[in-house]
Formats: structure tokens, C-alpha cells, sequence
């Protein structure tokens, strides 16, 4: 009996947090936030040979083969390091809908390329989620027309887009009709668009006329996102501690005094269960079906309430430091925020668990 | 992860559940800790290695090889069977592991099997008037006369003191040592002349705890375990074990099935509370936190099992599973409203009146066995490494 992270997810944690603290400090996430022309290709590029980009593609077409709780692993150690890199997309949602929904020919034509880094998809399903004002895309015949809010990636070379019907597509990032808006947004580690479509020649997954299995992608993406909200906020506590041991005010520590203390103790408190739930609910994905979508729920939830916590708690520890751009805790405070939206907020999500438990109003 | 126990265990769990189809009937319900039919059932549970599993046999155990695993599966089948399990109390959870690590062969001899047969009951005398968090700083003195202790002082929140042949008792024997040294851990008997016990009403006004009094009460001198002085290391060597069973999150896995059913059948002007999207919401929040510390239990059990350090994850299960408790319960009675108020002999009581009752028996246990505040100290501390806060001296009087 073993409830926690194998050897190997843990020297996977190991080589890629050490890989992202030697090539993204903070001074390369500010490069990337402060200037919408950088981009984060070397990084990826470099995780990519870590085995990042491919750590859900199966051998054969030249990932590593793993599962969604090492991807919940990877994750961690990301949003750790705020790292500017188009994991969630291109290296869990995109691979999740070709593997479970396309076709063999699909797979060899994308899957590959995805692993080996060449390929950037980015995600325009935040519709299955919930749509907002007019967005919505329709599909006709092969072509898509509609717009598609909080897409991420603006630099993908193909997007992973949901239709109104909550069925997949991919579509090549150069199309005729495709045409992207900014949508600036808090989180500078993240860039999103809106895209517009008018009659976009689109490839159908057509394993996704299936809804569980797009549910299946949505849980994926929530849990992926949660624990990406858990290396956040387990990074908010280290610098929080840190920061405390060496301020001194009125003659000590601040880490000496109580009232520091206890918030910090506070914070711990909350993650180490958190942790607990998120590791299950990635095992869940792979191995326990019954139980995946509840606990993908709680955990999406659960984390988005851990992570705000923490932000804010942490942030007041740094006192006035905590609200400059100077310490740069911003971004983490950001970062998190930005998990908790996506995808679904924590009132609509845990609304999903109840349903999941036929505990709303029939 | 692997959250399979394995073949071997597969096996005792069906052992575990042939016996309680076989015996469960005979299972006694009710009744105290000293009834003729409570300690039938010890009985045949030692027998069969359900209770007292790990202690030597002859010291009235069954004398099973230590197994995390296999005491787990007990408890988890009990459970699910609503069946009682083996005799619990400060005696058996506390003195005896006490006894087995730190007692004389002879202390070990003529307490552990009747304690663990339930003929022998223990009461546990740690906490005073003025010594709670700072339990070090007690001063129920006991002083050498001839070959006796001479005891004076106090005791409080001794929960079984009326029911209890002996004391384990934590008492100031060398004044003059630093407090952590000047403590030692004498066994006596609670019929001992000059002992007063008064029952003490707590806030659900049951008198589930005493407060009980000294006056001279004299003590043979070799009563005492281990040293004179060492008294607050043997107590501490248990106190952890303690501390790792309130808030137990299976427990409140159960009471938040009892509160979703509760949620269906309560009705406020014809509708379900389950069908109010706040209280809903509530819940979800509630089982999210439930989950976790149901997971984080599992964690705390493989790092035990493979000797891996996971300190964090089990400092904190006091402080999250005590406080969610209370949080559930207090849920269950916004859920009620006005009937969440009903209480004592009411005729509107929900399931027993429980609600009313753990909702305040838990903020009870987020104060005892380490307050929360203090708990929030060792996680600090021992968890992260910030440090203690400088000491303050007493203002001398001017």
C-alpha cells in the first residue's frame, strides 16, 4: 500500500523543478509578461526533452507514456515556479482529446510532434464550461463559425476547439477565417485570446460525439489546473517563511512572533490535506472511473479556496513588500487566480459535484 | 500509488468479517465500560486477536506481530458493521503502551491484564486549574515520607475519574528542578483516602468530565514509572497517540452521510434543504474537506507503513479534522434552524439530539488535547522551523 508519489513522479518532480529554477527565474517570467513579443519556446523546448511535452503521449508515438497523476506531478512543480509554458494545452488537453477521441490517423499526424515539442495546441473549450455573451461555435459540414472566449495560447500552432454541441476539433492555427482578439487579462504568466471563426475548415475528433469522454477532458483540465493552484500556493508558503526568518521589526523576526506564526501554520494546514485530495483525484483519472469526475470536482474547488487563501495570507505576511511588483509575489497571487476562473469557478464546479451525486433538485 | 492492502490482507479482512457475521449478535449494546457483557466481548475479542492484538500474551494480550495494516482493517470492518469494538479508554490507549515501553516487569505483571480485561479501570490525571496548555508548569506536589508519597493538589477534565479504580498521575516531585525535569508519573488507587471527586457539567451539560481533589493521600514510593523526574518524557512518549485519533476523519465521513440524509427529509415552507443552492453549497465545500482529510489519513498511514517522513501531513489532522467536525455539525443545525435549537427532552429532536451535542462536544476538542492555537505552535515550529517567542518575565511587583 502506497498512497503518494512514486519514485519515479518524484525524480520526474526533481529533474524538471531543478530544470525551472536554473532556466525560469523570475526575471524570464517578467521578460514574458512584460512583453507580449518574448516567448517561452526555449522553455518549452527544454522541457520537451525532460520528457514534458510527450509525459501523457504513448511511446509509440514518441512520449513518455504516462498518466494523468504524473501530469498532476509536472504540474505542481510549474506552477511552483510560475513557469510561463503551454503545459495545460498542448501538454495534457490536447494529447487527452487526440488519444481518447481521434482517430489512429489523427494521433500519428499530431501526437508525435506534440511530444517532441515542435507543436504548440492551445485550448479554446472553455464554452463546455459555460458561455459567455455572444460566444458559441457551430459547426457545418467541416467548417466551424462562431467565437470562442479565453482561448489560450495566441502562438499555438493549431487550437483544440468545442463546438456547441461539445464535440472536438482541431483546427490549424493559420486557417483562412481564423482571426484572434487579445483579451489582456491579471495573469501575465498566461496569454489568452478570443477567437473568431468564420467558416474554418475544421477536423472533427470523432471520438468526442461521446460526452464522457469530453467530460473526461474537462476533469483533466480541472485537476491539472488545481494542481498547478497546489505548486502555487506551496511556493506562496516557502517565501512567506522565508521572508519571515530574515524581516526584523521591533528588535526580532517577525517569524518569532505568534500572530506571523500561526498564519503561516495556517497556510500549511491547508495545503497538506489539499495535496492529499489532488493526488487522489489524478489517480482517480487514470485508475478509479467511478469516482474521477467527483473528486476532479472537489478537487478543482477545493484547491481554487485553498490557493486564495494562501495568496492573500501570504501576501500580507510580506507586508508592504507582498504589494510591490518590486518582490514580484505577484504573479503567484495571479497565477492562482487565474486556476480558480478557468474552467469553471468553485460555486459552479462544486454545483457539478452535487450533480454528480444526484443531490440537486430533480 | 497503490491503494491496494494486498492478497495477504484480503484474506484477514475476510477473516475479520466471517467472525463478526458469527459473532456480532452477541455484541453488547450499551451498557458501561464495566458491565458483565462488555467484558465478555473484550474477552473473546482478545481471543481472537480483534483487541489487544499486539500485546504479549503474558501480559493478557493476544501477541500479534505489530501490523499498521491489519489494525486498520479491524477498525474499518467494525465500523462498517456498527459493531463495537474492543475497550478503548486512557487506561488501555495510554497507560498500557506506557507500561509496555517504560514499566517494570513487575508493574507490567499486575496492570496490564486486568486493565485490558476491563477489570481494572484507569483514570488520567495530566491537567490542572493552572496547568492546561502549560501542562509542565503543574504543581500537584507529591512529597517523600518514609516510603510513602505524600500527594497535595488538584486535577481537572478527568473524564472517567468516578468509574476509575486507579490513576495514572502526573505530579511535581523535585520543586527545585527546571519544570520539565521536576515531574514524575505515579499509579495509585482512586479509593485512597483523601481523594474528593466532583462531577464537572460542561457545556452540553452531561458530566462527562470530573474535577478531582488531593489532600495528604499517601502513595507506596514504588508506584512510580520509570525515574523520579522523568515523568514529563514517559507522558510525552504517549501523548502523541492521543492527539492522532480526535478528529478522526472516518468518523466524519459517517456523519456527513447522516447530515446528506438529514438534508433530504428537513423541510423549511416545503422545501428540501438539499434543494437551497446555499445550503448545497455548504455541503460541498463540507464533503471537499472531508475528502481531504480522509486522503490525507491514507497518506499519514503509507508513511508509517514505508517509514517515510510526512510530518506536515500528520501535525495537522488535530487541528483540521477537530475544527471541520465542529464545522459539520454547526452546518446540520443552519440546516434545521429553529429545530437545531431543540434540545434535552424535546419531542422535535433530530437523530437523538446528536447535532446540538457534537456541535458543542467538538469545540470541546478543538480546546482539549492541544488546543488549536497550540497546535498552530508545533506546526510552526516543528513543521516549518520558525521559532519559539522569546520569553517574557513576570513584571516584578513595584
Amino acid at each position: 500500500m502506497e498512497f503518494g508519489l512514486s519514485e519515479l513522479q518524484l525524480s520526474l518532480q526533481d529533474s524538471v523543478s531543478k530544470f525551472i529554477e536554473e532556466k525560469c527565474p523570475l526575471d524570464k517570467v517578467r521578460e514574458f509578461a512584460g512583453d507580449p513579443e518574448s516567448d517561452s519556446a526555449d522553455l518549452w523546448s527544454g522541457l520537451a526533452e525532460l520528457g514534458v511535452a510527450g509525459l501523457i503521449v504513448p511511446e509509440v508515438h514518441g512520449g513518455i507514456g504516462l498518466g494523468l497523476l504524473d501530469a498532476v506531478a509536472i504540474s505542481e512543480c510549474l506552477g511552483y515556479g510560475v513557469a510561463p509554458v503551454p503545459f495545460l494545452a498542448t501538454g495534457v488537453l490536447a494529447p487527452y482529446a487526440l488519444l481518447n477521441a481521434g482517430t489512429e490517423s489523427q494521433q500519428t499526424e499530431i501526437l508525435g510532434s506534440i511530444a517532441s515539442g515542435e507543436t504548440t495546441i492551445g485550448a479554446a473549450i472553455s464554452e463546455l464550461t459555460g458561455s459567455r455573451g455572444d460566444a458559441g461555435v457551430r459547426c457545418e459540414t467541416d467548417r466551424l463559425t462562431g467565437k470562442a472566449m479565453f482561448v489560450t495560447d495566441p502562438d499555438a500552432d493549431r487550437f483544440l476547439i468545442a463546438d456547441d454541441s461539445r464535440r472536438l476539433y482541431i483546427v490549424d492555427a493559420n486557417s483562412d477565417g481564423l482571426t484572434r482578439k487579445d483579451m489582456p487579462q491579471v495573469d501575465r504568466t498566461r496569454r489568452l485570446i478570443a477567437l473568431e471563426l468564420d467558416q474554418v475548415k475544421a477536423d472533427l475528433l470523432p471520438g468526442s460525439e461521446n460526452a464522457e469522454v469530453v467530460q473526461g477532458l474537462v476533469d483533466a483540465g480541472r485537476v491539472v489546473l488545481a494542481a498547478d493552484t497546489l505548486g502555487a500556493s506551496q511556493s506562496m508558503l516557502d517565501q512567506a517563511v522565508a521572508y519571515a526568518m530574515q524581516r526584523e521589526q521591533f528588535d526580532r523576526v517577525i517569524a518569532s512572533f505568534q500572530a506571523v506564526k500561526h498564519m503561516c501554520a495556517e497556510m500549511a494546514a491547508e495545503i497538506e490535506p489539499a495535496r492529499s485530495l489532488l493526488w487522489y483525484a489524478g489517480y482517480a483519472l487514470d485508475a478509479v472511473p467511478d469516482e474521477a469526475h467527483l473528486t476532479a470536482c472537489h478537487a478543482k474547488a477545493h484547491l481554487s479556496e485553498v490557493g486564495t487563501f494562501v495568496a492573500r495570507t501570504s501576501t500580507v505576511v510580506h507586508g508592504g513588500m507582498g504589494f510591490t511588483d518590486l518582490l514580484g509575489l505577484h504573479y503567484w497571487f495571479k497565477r492562482i487566480g487565474f486556476n480558480r476562473q478557468f474552467l469553471g469557478g468553485p460555486e459552479r464546479v462544486r454545483e457539478e459535484a452535487a450533480a454528480a451525486q444526484n443531490l440537486t433538485a430533480a | 500509488m497503490d491503494l491496494s492492502y494486498g492478497p495477504e490482507y484480503d484474506e484477514y479482512r475476510q477473516q475479520v468479517r466471517t467472525f463478526l457475521k458469527e459473532h456480532g449478535r452477541d455484541a453488547p449494546r450499551g451498557g458501561t465500560i464495566t458491565s458483565a457483557p462488555v467484558k465478555e466481548w473484550q474477552s473473546l475479542l482478545i481471543e481472537h486477536g480483534y483487541a489487544a492484538r499486539t500485546i504479549p500474551k503474558e501480559y493478557g494480550g493476544y501477541g500479534g506481530e505489530p501490523d499498521l495494516l491489519k489494525g486498520r482493517i479491524i477498525g474499518e470492518e467494525f465500523a462498517r458493521a456498527q459493531i463495537p469494538s474492543g475497550l478503548g479508554g486512557q487506561g488501555i490507549s495510554m497507560l498500557v503502551p506506557t507500561l509496555l515501553e517504560l514499566g517494570t516487569e513487575e508493574q507490567k505483571r499486575k496492570f496490564i491484564p486486568p486493565t485490558l480485561s476491563g477489570e481494572m479501570v484507569w483514570c488520567q490525571g495530566y491537567s490542572e486549574p493552572n496547568a492546561g496548555s502549560d501542562l509542565a508548569s503543574l504543581r500537584t506536589s507529591a512529597v517523600l515520607d518514609g516510603d510513602e508519597w505524600v500527594i497535595n493538589g488538584s486535577k481537572i477534565w478527568t473524564s472517567t475519574a468516578h468509574l476509575a479504580d486507579w490513576i495514572f498521575c502526573l505530579v511535581r516531585t523535585e520543586p527545585d528542578a527546571p519544570k520539565h525535569h521536576g515531574i514524575s508519573f505515579l499509579l495509585f488507587r482512586m479509593d485512597s483516602p483523601g481523594i474528593e471527586i466532583q462531577p464537572l457539567v460542561d457545556m452540553t451539560l452531561a458530566p462527562n468530565f470530573n474535577e478531582v481533589f488531593f489532600t495528604d493521600v499517601r502513595v507506596p514510593h514504588h508506584q512510580i514509572v520509570g525515574k523520579r523526574g522523568e515523568g514529563w518524557q514517559i507522558a510525552n512518549a504517549v501523548l502523541g497517540h492521543e492527539r492522532d485519533s480526535l478528529g478522526d476523519p472516518n468518523a466524519t465521513l459517517a456523519r456527513l452521510e447522516r447530515l446528506i440524509q438529514l438534508m433530504k427529509i428537513e423541510t423549511v415552507d416545503g422545501q428540501r434543504a438539499i434543494d437551497n443552492p446555499t445550503f448545497r453549497d455548504r455541503l460541498m465545500r463540507v464533503q471537499a474537506r472531508v475528502m481531504s482529510l480522509r486522503f490525507n489519513d491514507l497518506r499519514v498511514l503509507s508513511s508509517r507503513l514505508n517509514q517515510t517522513d510526512d510530518r506536515l501531513a500528520r501535525m495537522i489532522s488535530k487541528l483540521q479534522g477537530t475544527e471541520l467536525r465542529h464545522e459539520l455539525e454547526g452546518l446540520a443545525i443552519d440546516v434545521m434552524g429553529e429545530y437545531g435549537l431543540m434540545y434535552g427532552g424535546s419531542e422535535f429532536l433530530r437523530d437523538g439530539g446528536s447535532w446540538q451535542q457534537q456541535y458543542m462536544y467538538f469545540l470541546g476538542l478543538i480546546i482539549g488535547g492541544g488546543t488549536s492555537q497550540i497546535q498552530k505552535n508545533i506546526i510552526s515550529e516543528r513543521g516549518l522551523g520558525m521559532p519559539r517567542e522569546p520569553r517574557v518575565e513576570k513584571a516584578e511587583a513595584n
